[in-house]
């Protein structure tokens, strides 16, 4: 008789807000793997950049023989040692960049009689940077042939592509925002013209324009929920598959995967479950300013 | 002197950029007052007492209720004073949705009152109107005559101190017809302001009750003629 529930117009019969639950479950659907796509990216890109900053590697060819190789590895080393920022060299042994090379040319002896190149394994002071040009140049001097790779300038490319991704991601998720918003507009609108003669008698008994824009808002609330929250399930069990998808893309095992771990933490999990709530928020607010907007041009 | 409850200078009133459907009415109506409002069809009956009701604006002059001008009255401030009228529309206009008792309780709700309360005058009222075994009824499922006795409950509810009739005597039998003027009558001599609007003025005439008429958009006032003392 008295419900809480209760609402004077007649949503029940209209057939316009029907399929308001669905596009809300669509765009928090398509919201929730953006997000979840821009929270692993970040953390991929933070996790690569505390990886890569401060390592450096010197290559060297292979030796013609394994004195002079060792002769020119440590004149190599000592002139990194003495260069100012440099924190440590050492060479890396010949099992290490075996291990390496494996996924490509795998873990047969025959890999062990190959002539390797040479690696040495600097660490930097990152506070203190060398100078590159002056390293390479002494390199060069002590050893002809010998390459320096700073990861971090061959990586930043591929950081600002990772930040680009990111962006257009953060974009997406503002246009899905935008079009949560619209489509609320839309259907309150619909709204409004199909509940007219309801309307006029609500004004006749005394109501106010705010008692009539709560009704659409808390309709709008109930709908932007409940498709928020089959949205959200529906992103949360694609990511839970696309995770154990990418378990079992890993084909030399779980260190060197084709597809990035989709594992997220329990914050971004957290933040996962803010966008039911923000598709409900938005329904509520922007179909109570939509009604009261639209009454206020009442006469 | 008594108040003027409603009162109408120089107004005119035109739907869009229409003809005038009203002309210069200019009327006073005192508190406690019982009219009839007459016409033929289209002549402007339903428009003025939009204006009352404030669903409509004048498109000039002035109209004032509870002496209070409201032709240019912000939307606002309109509601406190929607609330002191009660309107009973020919076609009943219930909300079919809303069960008997709800449909009488809106009122009360866009008021704000409390839900004990609203409990408590609701059933009273339609136990009096004699609707108690259909609290929870639909208005589709009732018959005509009780979604008029729904229409008059919702109408009263809220203790108006005007009452407005659109045609009330239009879709139920005689007897009916009546019942429901007499009920009227009856509010009067209790202190509301009644206006009905018919387009059957003799009844009006048979009511022996003062009588505004409308005709082509200008409003005449009919007073009723005195006994014959012959």
């Amino acid at each position: 008789m008295i419900g809480r529930g209760r609402f004077d117009i007649p949503f029940a019969r209209d057939g316009s807000v029907r399929f308001l639950p669905w596009i809300v479950a669509l765009m928090v659907y398509l919201a929730g793997l953006a997000l979840a796509g821009m929270l692993l990216l970040d953390a991929a890109l933070g996790d690569w950049n505390r990886g890569l900053n401060g390592v450096m590697t010197v290559e060297l060819p292979p030796a013609a023989n394994a004195k002079d190789g060792a002769e020119e590895i440590k004149l190599v080393v000592a002139v990194l040692q003495a260069t100012p920022g440099v924190a440590h060299a050492a060479q890396l042994p010949r099992e290490a960049v075996a291990k390496l090379v494996e996924p490509w040319l795998g873990g047969d002896e025959a890999v062990g009689q190959l002539a390797l190149p040479r690696l040495i394994d600097v660490r930097i002071d990152v506070a203190h940077r060398p100078d590159f040009e002056d390293l390479r140049a002494k390199l060069a001097n002590a050893a002809p042939g010998a390459m320096l790779d700073d990861a971090r300038q061959r990586f930043d490319r591929l950081f600002d592509l990772g930040r680009s991704v990111e962006v257009t991601a953060a974009v997406i998720l503002l246009l899905i925002g935008i079009a949560a918003v619209l489509t609320t507009v839309f259907t309150t609108r619909a709204g409004l013209a199909v509940h007219q003669n309801v309307i006029e008698i609500l004004h006749i008994l005394g109501a106010h324009d705010s008692y009539i824009a709560r009704q659409f808002a808390r309709q709008a609330l109930g709908l932007g929920w409940r498709g928020g929250l089959m949205g959200w399930a529906l992103a949360v069990i694609t990511l839970l598959l696309l995770g154990q998808a990418a378990e079992h893309a890993s084909v030399f095992g779980p260190s060197l995967r084709l597809v990035p771990s989709i594992v997220l933490q329990l914050w971004q999990w957290a933040l996962l479950v803010l966008l039911p709530i923000a598709a409900a928020t938005i329904s509520y607010f922007t179909a109570l300013a939509t009604v009261q907007r639209a009454l206020a041009r009442m006469p | 002197m008594v108040a003027a409850m409603i009162r109408f200078e120089n107004v005119g009133m035109r739907y869009g950029t229409g003809p005038e459907v009203l002309r210069d009415i200019d009327m006073r109506l005192d508190a406690g007052s019982f009219h009839f409002l007459t016409g033929p069809s289209g002549a402007g009956k339903s428009s003025l007492l939009k204006l009352i009701y404030m669903s409509e604006r004048p498109s000039r002059g002035l109209v004032a209720l509870f002496e209070r001008d409201v032709s240019s009255m912000p939307r606002g401030e309109l509601p406190p004073l929607r609330r002191r009228i009660g309107v009973i529309f020919q076609d009943f206009r219930l909300i079919n949705h809303l069960s008997t008792f709800d449909n009488v309780a809106l009122p009360l709700r866009v008021a704000g009152q409390s839900e004990d309360k609203i409990k408590a005058n609701v059933t009273e009222l339609l136990t009096w109107v004699g609707l108690a075994d259909k609290i929870q009824a639909r208005p589709p499922t009732l018959s005509g005559g009780q979604q008029q006795r729904v229409a008059i409950a919702r109408a009263v509810i809220g203790k108006p101190s005007v009452i407005l009739a659109d045609e009330p005597t239009g879709n139920v039998d005689d007897e009916m017809a009546v019942r429901l003027l007499r009920l009227l009558e009856e509010m009067n001599r209790l202190g509301t302001t009644v206006i009905v609007a018919t387009h059957n003025h003799y009844l009006a005439q048979r009511m022996g009750q003062p009588r505004l008429h409308l005709d082509g958009g200008k409003l005449s006032l009919f007073k009723p003629e005195a006994p014959d003392e012959s």
